[in-house]
């Protein structure tokens, strides 16, 4: 990948489309889960409002200056997994910065986010905090090891590192998707999908009736207001790289609505009629049931 | 209840006995009396449940009235063993030996009348009031409406509309035969 | 016209004569000021009260620069009411309804937050009694300005059905800033929702500056709290 300075203002504008995608889609979400429930639910403006309303707040508390990084690395996070992974195939305004080897580095900073998460909720001292951090970590740890195991089943099958070679391997008809080549690794990322989205039956970090709402109890105000942005940015930019592992990737922007769109919907099928496990169940639902499918995927390749 | 008045009067010195229903009747004894009487009641009649220890203050004559009412799960009937003691530095054996809850209604009355009960397990403890640097409130020589109108500032503007006066204003506004 | 809240402010702070305490109360032991030893040996003096917690008061914040901006934000306030979860009295009973799906406030924009950082409204609801109204304060303290009270119910009025009670507040007004009262015993959700939407009127009529209101008075609440807050161990601004 060549850089040209053409290529940040076309960023720029990948992460505003993706924003505004995200905070409606993350209201639609929320009045999909209440119209199970027999509700109307949130208008599907109130991710903005909410924004704003944060932002507007006249004064904030903080508690040293990990507290303040914890939003920031976790934005970080959230913008960087977006910014190194193509968006739409095959155009080149949208290719943001991908380069031959992103997928090791969309490995890496799918995890920075919790990991900042962590030093700054642990910085707020707050004992709720501490019992979300360790559970979020255990969690995340958990659910990250088959969707390692299926991605390197998918860079061993197509031999390659970069994800536009990936996705470029997968045009041509919907039976080159590698859901129907390797089916063994898509189905381990996608259980691990469901753990990393944090939505029942895997929300025991966030859970709000049992311990605050864990890590953000002391977040608040211009803090809480990054941390919501990075709420809506980092689902999509996880569900675009398994959009390019998996499913096709997209070549034009109604099809990438409609399939990130279809990808997070499958989370929120399985997130409203289950309970939550505890978090030792769902590190050993994990162990049991995914892992072994991953491995699975890297043995067949 | 004649035959449990008839097993007690041969063992204890019961200061009366009131047989209120067919399943309830009160005995009064003294404070010596109160432990063995409790004993013999839990271990050879049956009341094994001590439903509750509460008091009365008898202001008049000076005393507090103690409680204890046990129940018979077997068969279904309550006795409550009454006694009384002094109103002034008023304190009891505990039975918190005996039934554990007893300690929990033991700090209630140190906090509500102020009577203590050595030894009882965090019988010194605030119960529900937190900061009450007043007389135990449940004592009849506590003014509650008085505490409440010097403590708390009240809103203007408050009037009652109490049926009985409202008619009684109505119907005799000169007083009445009954005013 | 002057209203009654203000002519109670021209009053002196409430002069009354307060009753003879027939005990004092020990300031708990890890609270109090005294000398430890640290792990490495040294003996150092510490006060928990004044070193663990900030000693400032509350100050005034000014609204945005421009009208419109503040406008904007007050519009983004009131369409997006965030709860705190702390159900004081007898009407947290009547909130849980408007979770369910007959009343369902979230389409109003109305969410319930476990936190009071995240939180700007505390709804008080039903009669309020000194050990509550400590732990009230402290949350009250906690959130960020600007912020809206909320009184529930007559007991939060004028006393209620507990005036004559040893143990409740009868005037909501003296002890923290109140936006707005809805009355009842309790209300039921209808008027909940029916007071929520007055509250968004009030907000977005720039009216709900009950915030800054605490800060300018601060030594007038502060003494109206602890007259009746005989136990005070805490901070005299929880931050």
């Amino acid at each position: 990948m060549a850089f040209e300075w053409i290529m940040i203002p076309y960023s720029m504008l990948t992460l505003f489309i993706v924003i505004n995608y995200g905070l409606l889609l993350t209201a639609l979400m929320q009045k999909i889960g209440a119209r199970v429930g027999r509700r109307h639910g949130i208008p599907i403006w109130q991710n903005y409002l909410d924004l704003i309303k944060n932002f507007g707040l006249r004064t904030s508390i903080t508690h040293g200056t990990m507290f303040y990084l914890g939003p920031v690395f976790r934005l970080t996070g959230g913008i960087g997994l977006l910014l190194f992974v193509p968006t739409i195939y095959g155009s080149e305004m949208f290719s943001n910065l991908s380069f031959a080897g992103d997928l090791i580095l969309a490995l890496y900073f799918v995890f920075f986010g919790t990991l900042g998460m962590a030093l700054g909720a642990a910085e707020s001292g707050h004992p709720h905090s501490a019992i979300g951090i360790s559970r979020g970590l255990s969690q995340v740890t958990s659910a990250e090891l088959p969707f390692a195991l299926a991605v390197f089943a998918v860079a061993l099958q197509y031999q390659t590192l970069s994800v536009t070679e990936i996705v470029a391997a997968q045009q041509g008809g919907i039976e080159n998707w590698t859901l129907f080549t390797n089916p063994f690794a898509v189905a381990a990322a996608m259980l691990s999908f469901l753990g990393s989205m944090m939505r029942p039956p895997f929300d025991v970090v966030l859970a709000p009736q049992e311990i605050p709402i864990g890590p953000p109890t002391e977040y608040h105000s211009s803090y809480l207001a990054l941390m919501q942005t990075n709420r809506v940015i980092f689902p999509i930019a996880k569900i675009v790289v398994y959009m390019n592992l998996f499913f096709g990737g997209a070549a034009s922007w109604p099809v990438f609505f409609l399939k990130v769109f279809l990808i997070y919907l499958f989370s929120v099928f399985v997130g409203v009629v289950f309970p939550r496990f505890r978090v030792e169940q769902s590190v050993r639902w994990f162990l049991v049931w995914a892992v072994p499918l991953g491995v699975i995927a890297i043995v067949m390749v | 209840m004649q035959s449990l008045y008839d097993n007690l009067k041969s063992l204890f010195a019961l200061d009366g006995f009131e047989g209120q229903r067919p399943d309830l009747a009160f005995v009064n004894v003294s404070r010596e009396q109160l432990r063995p009487l409790l004993l013999h009641l839990r271990d050879q009649e049956g009341f094994t449940h001590l439903v509750l220890l509460t008091a009365v203050d008898w202001i008049e004559d000076e005393q507090f009235q103690l409680t204890y009412l046990l129940h018979d799960r077997v068969n279904a009937r309550d006795v409550g063993v009454r006694l009384m003691l002094p109103r002034e530095n008023a304190s009891m054996d505990s039975v918190h030996d005996l039934w554990p809850t007893a300690a929990t209604y033991q700090r209630e009355l140190r906090e509500m009348f102020g009577i203590d009960f050595p030894g009882s397990p965090r019988v010194d403890e605030d119960f529900i009031l937190e900061g009450w640097t007043d007389l135990p409130p449940y004592r009849r020589d506590f003014d509650t409406l008085e505490y409440a109108q010097d403590t708390y500032k009240d809103r203007p503007g408050r009037e009652t509309r109490d049926p009985a006066l409202h008619m009684k204003e109505k119907l005799y506004p000169d007083g009445g035969d009954n005013g | 016209m002057k209203d009654e809240f203000e002519k109670r402010l021209e009053n002196q702070p409430d002069e009354r004569p307060k009753r003879q305490a027939l005990r004092d109360i020990p300031i708990r032991e890890e609270l109090s000021p005294r000398t430890v030893r640290t792990p490495d040996g040294q003996e150092i003096k510490i006060d928990p009260l004044q070193d663990y917690f900030c000693q400032a008061g509350p100050t005034v914040q000014t609204p945005a620069y421009t009208k419109i901006i503040e406008d904007l934000f007050n519009w983004a306030r009131a369409e997006s009411l965030w709860i705190l979860g702390f159900g004081t009295g007898c009407g947290a009973i009547e909130m849980r309804p408007l979770m369910t799906p007959r009343f369902d406030a979230y389409r109003y924009g109305i969410q319930w937050r476990p936190t009071p950082r995240q939180a700007n409204l505390l709804v008080i609801s039903g009669y309020l009694s000194v050990k509550t109204l400590k732990r009230a304060i402290r949350a009250y303290e906690q959130m960020q300005n600007p912020k809206y009270v909320v009184g529930l119910g007559s007991c939060t009025i004028n006393g209620g059905m507990y005036w004559d009670s040893y143990n409740t507040i009868k005037c909501l007004d003296e002890y923290m800033p109140v936006d707005l009262y809805i009355t009842g015993c309790m209300p039921r959700p209808e008027a909940l929702l029916q007071g929520f939407d007055d509250l968004k009127k009030l907000i977005r009529a720039g009216k709900g500056e009950g915030a800054n209101k605490y800060a300018e008075n601060f030594e007038w609440y502060k003494a109206n709290q602890k007259r009746v807050i005989k136990d005070w161990d805490m901070p005299d601004y929880n931050w």
